[in-house]
């Protein structure tokens, strides 16, 4: 008996022990750098977005990822979280500016009218397909959920748009791919967009690179979850009124049980005693 | 059921033609509890809580998703954006269904420490095991409702075990799916039964409830109530115990739902299900994982080709539940006093994880070896040692009652849990 114990203990400890050093192997095999990983300013429980970050971010995107990538999940009417300059007849303004199909009309036909503020936002193709065929046949990702379709999505994001640059030697590219250090791979059908000044910002900021990586990933990881601000201030005091709750419990279940000590309670099997008598 | 006379008129008049008042006191008052039920006894009624917390949550859901292959999509995501605290029920639902799992799996791996599922309480237990298999079933098509990529891949693998069936699985499988691929008439029966199944468990809760309450709670020295000074009512007692755990598992929940929502998802499944892209890697969800490493593990067994042997597997590795009070042959319910099993107990927790583990990798190299290893043991641990152990291992002496080591500590090895209970004596 006492030997099955022991090789059975043993077993379970290599298993435990495998895994505990397996995964270091499997990150290794991957190749692919680790990511940089900047605090961002909306990053933990009290983080909030930089609004000045999200107008340049929100400036970026259509200058530049508007071109090809949807932003379908967002209504221009959201973009009311981005503060100054985001005023209800702005956002008007700026929805009218893209026209969106509808209809049918009295007479049954499709028409083509201004954007309103309760559209999404609207996208250069009309579908996927013309967006995929406009692309060498690689459909470029609605982005409106990017930062959480992938892994560690927000600082992969920014990784990859300041992880262009030159192949080194022994990388094959696929041809028509591009050479990226944190794509899967190493390489992307995306070319280098971003470029220093390639827009400019009301705000003075200097449009380098890096600065456009960081404030269009700001306003992606605003775009994939806009409601994180309301969340967590909800969240603060739900989870601090249930600390006190469970505290108050704990103290109340100390009480009761103590008085249970104090004197047996009634046999409850039996019947109680009779209220009216 | 002793008649109790009520005071009040009307609660007199209501309770003599409908005997809620009685049924109410009957439980709280009347119903006999074990003395010393610790807290690993509040996750069955946590479990409870959470199933209606998922219904009512779930009914909202309902009220805005559009079960179309089209639109299935686009309007979660309407619910996450702009429908007023969509993000909240659907986090709660979300984040729900894993503590659902998280809870039963602790509720069962209770009952497999303590001997609940030992004579007389084989049918608290054996329903039980009906609300899991139904539960399973629930969750995944709930999870197929979200219609991200991990949605669409994981019903396409589920559905496609059937093919294993031989001779009429493919049939059975484009029965399954209403068509010849998981398209929208997978989707639409999929939420129709999402929606129909919880009240499916309602009903089997219903009888895990009547069978426990006639057979009564077991209890963690696993011997039998001898009389009242082992007994105290539910009520004040155990319902503020049962108020304590919730409490404290709301809070887990909370910081689940607004801090850490997205903690447990797998990233693709904010891609939109696309039939001609398949992910990398497939996985389940966490709870699903230890059967997936089941699933992928089991090679050819002689004329049995490995997917059908790999699909017996996985349904036999909770089929196997439903034998346990046979298979295992101890008379003695709580492994407190038993010292062989006790350890092989934590062993298959263990095993258990690492099955886990093992389902969240590629099945291949040292990590197929390993899957091998668990499940083998897995089944070894059933079919094997619980009849066998029944038979070898020597149980340490039972105390009479529950009360007896209670007022008279005996067993110096656990002086804190003599003196917790014990309260008023002062050393």
């Amino acid at each position: 008996m006492r030997t099955i114990h022991r090789a059975l203990s043993a077993l379970a400890m290599a298993a435990v022990a495998s895994s505990l050093t397996l995964p270091e192997t499997r990150a290794d095999e991957g190749g692919r750098p680790e990511l940089p990983s900047p605090l961002w300013s909306f990053s933990g429980i009290l983080g909030r977005y930089d609004q000045a970050a999200l107008r340049r971010g929100f400036l970026v995107y259509m200058d530049t990822c508007s071109g090809c990538h949807s932003l379908r999940h967002v209504a221009y009417r959201d973009l009311s979280a981005l503060g100054v300059g985001f005023a209800p007849e702005n956002i008007k303004t700026l929805a009218a500016q893209f026209k969106i199909e509808d209809g049918p009309d009295e007479e049954g036909k499709m028409f083509r009218r201004p954007a309103r503020p309760s559209d999404r936002i609207v996208s250069r193709f009309a579908n996927k397909e013309a967006a995929q065929h406009a692309n060498k046949g690689m459909y470029p990702p609605d982005l409106s959920l990017i930062t959480k379709a992938r892994h560690d999505g927000t600082d992969y994001l920014y990784a990859f748009l300041i992880g262009y640059g030159d192949a080194p030697a022994g990388v094959e590219l696929t041809p028509g791919m591009y050479f990226n250090r944190y794509a899967p791979g190493q390489q992307t059908g995306m070319e280098a967009v971003l470029e220093d000044d390639l827009v400019e910002f009301d705000d003075g900021t200097p449009a380098t690179v890096d600065q456009m990586a960081r404030d269009v990933t700001e306003f992606l990881s605003w775009a994939a979850d806009p409601h994180r601000e309301v969340r967590h201030s909800i969240g603060s005091r739900v989870v601090i009124f249930l600390f006190l709750l469970t505290l108050m419990l704990i103290a109340l279940k100390r009480e009761i049980w103590a008085h249970l000590h104090e004197k047996k309670p009634e046999p409850p099997a039996t019947a109680p005693a009779d209220p009216a008598s | 059921m002793a008649a109790h006379r009520w005071q009040n008129g009307l609660v007199r008049w209501i309770d003599a033609r409908f005997p809620m008042f009685t049924a109410a006191h009957h439980q709280l008052y009347e119903y006999p509890m074990p003395v010393n039920l610790n807290y690993w006894w509040n996750f069955g009624s946590i479990a409870g809580v959470i199933l209606l917390v998922m219904t009512f949550s779930g009914i909202f859901l309902a009220m805005q998703y559009q079960p179309n292959v089209n639109d299935a999509f686009d309007s979660v995501e309407r619910i996450m954006r702009d429908v007023n605290y969509g993000w909240l029920m659907r986090y709660v639902h979300q984040t729900g269904s894993s503590l659902f799992f998280a809870c039963v799996y602790i509720h069962i791996f209770r009952g497999f420490y303590y001997g609940s599922y030992k004579s007389p309480r084989e049918i608290t237990w054996l329903t039980g095991c009906l609300i899991f298999f139904v539960m399973m079933a629930t969750a995944f098509m709930g999870y197929v409702l979200v219609w991200g990529q991990m949605s669409f891949w994981a019903a396409t693998v589920i559905t496609n075990l059937f093919t294993a069936v031989p001779g009429i699985g493919e049939s059975i499988t484009t029965w399954l799916w209403g068509g010849y691929a998981v398209d929208n008439p997978t989707l639409n029966r999929f939420f129709a039964l999402h929606y129909l199944l919880p009240f499916v468990i309602f009903a089997i809760v219903g009888a895990h409830l009547i069978a426990l309450h006639t057979t009564r709670s077991n209890n963690p020295l696993g011997v039998d109530m001898k009389g009242p000074q082992d007994a105290i009512p539910f009520h004040p007692y155990y319902t503020v115990k049962d108020l304590v755990g919730l409490s404290a598992f709301a809070f887990v929940f909370a910081v689940l739902v607004f801090f850490y929502p997205d903690v447990l998802s797998e990233p693709d499944n904010f891609i939109p299900a696309d039939p001609l892209v398949t992910p990398e890697h497939i996985v389940p969800e966490w709870y699903f994982l230890p059967y997936y490493a089941i699933l992928r593990a089991v090679p050819d067994i002689g004329p049995i080709p490995a997917k059908l042997a790999g699909v017996i597997a996985m349904f036999g590795a909770t089929l196997v539940w439903f034998l346990v009070p046979w298979l295992d042959t101890s008379k003695v319910r709580s492994a407190r006093f038993r010292p062989v099993y006790r350890v092989f107990f934590w062993v298959l927790v263990v095993n258990c994880l690492v099955l886990g583990w093992c389902g969240k990798q590629l099945p291949e190299g040292i990590f197929l070896t390993i899957s091998r290893v668990a499940t083998a043991y897995y089944f070894f641990h059933f079919i094997v040692l619980l009849p066998l152990l029944g038979f070898i291992e020597r149980p340490r002496p039972l105390p009479y009652s529950i009360s007896k080591p209670v007022l008279e500590p005996v067993t110096p090895a656990r002086p804190g849990f003599a003196t917790a209970l014990s309260g008023g004596v002062t050393p």
